[in-house]
């Protein structure tokens, strides 16, 4: 395994973004604080990869930020949607960030019960 | 507070990234012959002064307004020191910060590696316009991955485009394992 061998991956990838031709439809930013690595953010930020990685979302980007001065409810992470309120989740873990992708992200139906904010972008 | 030293590193780059870093280097170097594991955390972000680089060993100081302490840095500050290591702060206040600590590899406390692979894909994935510089040695064996080498194949598809996140956590997989860099 090389690193040249990403150029297929880029020939293929060029081809698809040429037929999209559009920016992120949804960013997902997870707090990455001290605190929030020590109850489990990166676990959290790695188990939304992976579901957007499985189902192929190119249209959705996961990113990191410091920390978001909501400790107790850590980890977090807000949905960005153009045209939408920010959701902000909380207490999460992999699986329920898994749920989130499948619920929200694609279904369009947020998880409510680990919402803990909804606030204008 | 954090399990693992990639934890550790994490939380280490976190602060370059806040300090307006756009390339960090992380190393990670284990001898055996010295019994040490040294960990280095390198950055071009905003660097600190003196008397800030005092501070930020004190657990007691932030930069953040919204809360009372900052402890990232003072823990991985004390889990080094308890681990018969060493830990030090070199700064140049617009230039950037380098971070170094080393342990004792055989210290009975020392917390393990952890997950050492997701710590690598989340940091390239989480912030795709920040250039990383791993660099892992291990008794003569090395493993460096430099994203500006990874960007330069990719040309205009993001480094965070999901063949690509899959990709690289086989590469980094692959070689962590061949190295025998395991929790």
């Amino acid at each position: 395994m090389k690193l040249e061998d990403l150029r297929k991956i880029r020939e293929k990838a060029e081809k698809e973004l040429k037929l999209r031709e559009g920016k992120a439809r949804v960013k997902i930013v997870v707090g990455m604080g001290t605190s929030g690595i020590a109850a489990g953010a990166r676990e959290v930020l790695k188990a939304f990869i992976d579901e957007i990685e499985k189902r192929n979302l190119q249209d959705v980007i996961v990113t990191q930020s410091g920390e978001k001065g909501l400790s107790s409810h850590e980890p977090i992470a807000e949905v960005w949607e153009e045209g939408k309120p920010v959701v902000v989740y909380g207490n999460l873990t992999p699986d329920i960030a898994r749920r989130i992708v499948a619920e929200h992200i694609v279904n369009g139906n947020p998880v409510t019960e680990y919402v803990i904010e909804v606030k204008e972008a | 507070m954090l399990a693992e030293l990639s934890m550790h590193i994490m939380d280490i780059v976190q602060n370059s990234i806040s300090a307006g870093a756009s390339f960090v280097r992380v190393k990670i170097e284990q001898r055996e012959a010295t019994d040490t594991l040294t960990i280095e955390v390198e950055d071009n972000g905003k660097g600190m002064t003196e008397e800030e680089i005092k501070k930020v060993q004190d657990p007691f100081y932030t930069t953040k307004s919204y809360k009372k302490v900052g402890l990232g840095i003072p823990l991985f500050k004390q889990t080094a020191e308890h681990c018969d290591g060493s830990f030090e702060i070199l700064s140049t206040p617009g230039k950037g910060t380098l971070i170094r600590a080393t342990f004792k590899s055989s210290h009975i406390d020392l917390p393990p590696m952890g997950n050492l692979k997701d710590t690598i894909l989340t940091l390239i994935v989480g912030k795709p316009e920040v250039d990383f510089l791993f660099e892992i040695y291990k008794d003569g064996v090395s493993f460096i991955l430099d994203t500006r080498e990874v960007k330069k194949e990719l040309q205009d598809v993001p480094i965070n485009h999901p063949e690509v996140i899959k990709f690289l956590e086989e590469y980094i997989d692959t070689n962590l394992k061949a190295m025998e860099v395991v929790s």
